[in-house]
């Protein structure tokens, strides 16, 4: 990962440097510090993370489009899922059901009213997540900035978390794995589920690939962000408009918000 | 007399044998390292070839811990900076598993009859930039299947 971004840093286009300096001229001592801190900012990290931080997505289902899945897409092609191929004795039906996936579309009906919503629906990152309480080896784990994941060196594949979690985000991979992305290991025997784009967290990047699906189809349904900065636009957003947990009758406190639901 | 001629001879003789072996360690290893890789500008490995030979185990497992737990990604250790070192390449540039019998990681492995999985589930080939979907339903389509194939240490030597 260290040499993808000394290629990236060594692809600027020093023609581009040379008129950047041009352009900027004086303001250019201004410049500087805040280039600086983005290219601090971008280094892979080396300090454990903290619990300064809690990562979290907000979810506006108002935007979120019917038949649209750039999330689920983005998210398939980020993390490897769409390099899992079906085996060749299993019915098309039950790979549907059996292959993993991170994030699904989910659609509800409100029976009395018939309004239909549609969202994406990923792990939740709970602050208190089942999943945790039940793994036997401490597999499941939370991660100080809020990240629930599974650590595959110790993940024994009993899958209690799946039976675990209130909202179907985990996923067991039935199957020998080829061709993984040095990003995302995976393999036959362990449990997985969103992760908020870890790597993208621990390389310093802005957010997530299902943001950036979202936002690219020009449906900025999802905002990325730190709960716990009062300035995030994240935490804005959540101090403006209305918005749930789904199950929120568990008292888990998603670390995934919903609005218009 | 005779008997000191003899075991200096044998000396010698045994020296020579000794450096020959060293050599041909050397230049094994050698076709192990990447051009212009981090390893290729380095004496030794990220540590004395000696100790990386007998505890890189150790030390990429305590890294695991730092890097799965912590987020910390820039440790000395790394499994994907091994291979990122110490892939080799096929006459069409397509880069051979590290784990394959012949290879880096597993000629050692298979050697010292040891059975690893590590591979199982990371990336034995330098894969971060990735082939498009396209490109891989093509592949699919044309049944070549995905170029490299993770596989466990030595398995098939
Ligand atoms: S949503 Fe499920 S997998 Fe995610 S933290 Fe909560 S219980 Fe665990
Ligand atoms: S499947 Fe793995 S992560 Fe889930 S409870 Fe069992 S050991 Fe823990």
């Amino acid at each position: 990962m260290k040499d993808e971004n000394e290629a990236i840093d060594e692809a600027v286009d020093p023609s581009r440097r040379a008129f950047m300096g041009v352009a900027a001229g004086v303001t250019a001592a201004v410049v500087a510090p805040g280039v600086l801190l983005h290219a601090v900012a971008a280094a892979p990290r080396s300090e454990p993370v903290t619990a300064d931080v809690r990562w979290g997505l907000l979810i506006d289902t108002a935007k979120c489009v019917d038949g649209c899945s750039a999330c689920v897409a983005a998210c398939d092609r980020e993390n490897g899922l769409d390099m899992q191929s079906k085996p060749e004795s299993q019915s098309p039906l039950k790979w549907d059901s059996q292959k993993a996936v991170w994030i699904r579309k989910v659609k509800l009906q409100d029976n009395q009213t018939g309004r239909v919503t549609t969202l994406p629906m990923m792990c939740q990152h709970c602050e208190h997540p089942p999943c945790v309480d039940v793994c036997p080896t401490g597999a499941s784990f939370k991660r100080a900035d809020g990240i629930v994941m599974v650590d595959r060196h110790l993940c024994i594949g009993c899958r209690y978390c799946m039976m675990a979690c209130p909202y179907k985000a985990r996923n067991f991979i039935h199957e020998a794995v080829h061709g993984q992305l040095t990003a995302v290991p995976r393999g036959k025997g362990c449990v997985e589920s969103c992760n908020l784009c870890v790597h993208r967290r621990d390389f310093g990047e802005e957010s997530t690939a299902c943001v950036d699906a979202c936002a690219a189809e020009g449906h900025h349904a999802i905002v990325f962000g730190d709960l716990k900065d009062p300035a995030s636009p994240i935490s804005q957003l959540l101090k403006d408009m209305p918005s749930r947990q789904i199950r929120e009758d568990l008292s888990l406190n998603t670390g995934v918000r919903y609005s218009g639901v | 007399m005779a008997t000191a001629v003899l075991r200096a001879s044998l000396v010698a003789v045994g020296l020579v044998w000794t450096l020959a072996v060293q050599t041909v360690q050397a230049e094994d290893v050698k076709r192990y390292v990447v051009e212009g890789s981090r390893a290729a500008g380095l004496e030794s490995c990220v540590e004395p070839t000696e100790r990386i030979r007998r505890q890189h185990m150790e030390f990429i497992k305590h890294q695991r811990i730092a890097t799965v737990h912590e987020g910390i990604r820039t440790e000395k250790y790394s499994l994907s900076g091994c291979v990122d070192c110490h892939i080799s390449y096929d006459q069409e540039r397509v880069p051979r598993p590290i784990n394959d019998p012949d290879q880096f990681c597993g000629a050692c492995h298979a050697f010292a009859a040891i059975d690893l999985n590590c591979f199982d589930c990371h990336a034995a080939v330098p894969n971060g930039a990735r082939l498009d979907a396209t490109a891989i339903a093509a592949h699919r389509a044309a049944g070549v299947g995905p170029l490299v194939q993770s596989r466990r240490d030595g398995e098939d030597h």
